[in-house]
């Protein structure tokens, strides 16, 4: 028994590392504008050491293929964090949810109806998750990234 | 890359307003908050994906991103009076109000100060006093709002608005003469350029920052001295029927209203008013001004009666001049 112990712990790990052949990393950053002295506004964007309702945000989703083999079927979904408005996406092709996750469309295609009963477009600050799918499979060693900008509310 | 759109199924079309209506009230509450998300409140991202392992899906979560919403030191004051705010000379304890709001995401104590010594203007107050307008009730009320403590400024909530006060003791100025008083409110955290920041000082162990108020406002409020008093003095005669001066029934009272005006200003939109005392019946269309018989209604003239009382208006009366007023009851 304790030998076969001793084997499933060594096969567990790399089972684990098969599995996640494809690495996601979320990051945030501080858009800011700062206008010089010529008067031409210089945008950074900084680590997110300091945020106050009104800062835009830009949240940068990498992903990485580290497998040997081709993943199909790519699909990344992020909430949007309740304090945060959505704004835009920067990378295209993404479908978007104004009902907690449940369904996705194009924003144009989603109606809201407002406080006062009337159905209304769906408008960015709707938005409460944001969704990319990969058309082609990510190559073995492929990868990219994926970008949309929030807002502090 | 290459991205498509997912499929977007019909049948999700008659879904839409049952969530939607659920969801509401979150949309109710995020617009009633003006100022912002609260400081201290954290933003997680955590992202996932799916994707085809050669038949089996794997499902893979991103890091979590975590953020703190910092405090945003935001302070607005105004003077809150429609217009300069009379007084006459000498007088004491003459109430200026003023509007200080808190229009960062966070509680912050206010910091505030009066300067009664303006340049510029006539005269200065001989002293000043600050009060809280601790009831909430827009009005100074003495004994229940409280004196201002430099030691323990008032704590206002994030988009929380006070009143405060400020008592002003006239000197002997002359009439017309204006007084310029200034308040100026601070977040007490600090205050400065926008974007100035106080490290881990703010609300819920985040950073303090400056806003676009520079933390600090003031706003300046005006006394208007008006060197202006009326003196009222209220005589009657009794005529009976009988030739005497006897306070029988059917006995005729004249009452005589002089409304003296003193000072070497003017008042403006003065109204004598008077009510029929009891027990006795007005006579009709009998109010005289200075001699001049009035109507009753309310009309072009200055007198009237409405059932109860009479009035007669004056409208500007200025300092040394002196009007009669007359009317007669019937004692019943």
């Amino acid at each position: 028994m304790k030998y076969l112990f001793a084997l499933l712990a060594i096969v567990a790990p790399i089972g684990a590392a098969m599995a996640n052949q494809v690495a996601l990393d979320s990051e945030v950053f501080v858009e800011r504008s700062v206008e010089q002295a010529d008067g031409n506004v210089t945008v950074t964007m900084e680590e997110p050491t300091r945020v106050v309702p009104g800062d835009s945000l830009v949240f940068v989703l990498s992903y990485e293929n580290t497998g040997a083999e081709p993943a199909e079927n790519f699909v990344v979904t992020n909430p949007i964090p309740e304090a945060v408005a959505f704004v835009e996406a920067i990378d295209a092709g993404a479908v978007y949810s104004i009902d907690g996750g449940e369904n996705f469309a194009a924003l144009t295609e989603l109606r809201v109806t407002g406080e006062d009963g009337v159905d209304r477009a769906a408008q960015p600050v709707d938005v409460t998750h944001i969704r990319w799918t990969l058309t082609a499979p990510i190559a073995a060693g492929g990868s990219g990234q994926l970008r949309f900008r929030g807002v502090v509310r | 890359m290459s991205v498509c759109r997912r499929q977007y199924s019909k049948s999700t079309a008659w879904r839409l307003p049952v969530w939607l209506s659920a969801l509401s009230p979150l949309f109710l509450a995020s617009a009633a908050n003006a100022v912002g998300t609260p400081a201290g409140t954290p933003i997680e991202n955590t992202a996932t994906a799916s994707y085809d392992d050669g038949g089996s899906t794997v499902t893979v979560d991103s890091n979590t991103v975590s953020l703190i919403v910092d405090e945003l030191l935001d302070i607005a004051v105004t003077w809150a009076d429609p217009g300069d705010v009379t007084a006459a000379p000498d007088e004491d304890d003459v109430v200026l109000a003023f509007t200080v709001t808190n229009g960062g995401n966070g509680p912050e104590p206010v910091v505030l100060t009066v300067d009664p010594n303006r340049a510029g203007d006539d005269f200065d107050p001989d002293a000043v006093t600050l009060f809280v307008d601790t009831d909430g009730n827009g009005v100074y009320d003495a004994g229940t709002d409280t004196l201002y403590n430099a030691g323990s400024p008032p704590v206002l909530a994030a988009d929380e608005s006070i009143t405060v006060f400020i008592l002003g003791d006239m000197p002997s100025a002359a009439d017309g003469e204006r007084s310029e008083v200034l308040l100026t409110g601070t977040a007490a955290t600090g205050s400065g350029a926008p974007g100035t920041v106080f490290a881990g000082q703010g609300e819920g162990g985040g950073d303090a920052v400056v806003g676009s108020t520079g933390a600090s406002d003031d706003d300046s409020g005006f006394y208007a001295i008006v060197d202006a008093d009326l003196d009222l003095t209220k005589s009657a005669t009794v005529v009976d029927p009988f030739g005497g001066a006897t306070q029988v029934p059917g006995a005729v009272v004249t009452y005589r209203l002089l409304a003296e005006a003193t000072g070497s200003g003017s008042l403006a939109n003065v109204t004598i008013t008077d009510a029929i005392p009891a027990d006795t019946t007005y006579v009709d269309d009998s109010i005289t001004l200075d001699g001049t018989a009035l109507t009753d209604a309310t009309d072009a003239d200055a007198g009237a009666y409405d059932g109860s009382t009479i009035s007669v208006a004056l409208g500007t009366v200025t300092g040394g001049s002196s009007n009669i007023i007359e009317f007669q009851v019937v004692i019943d």
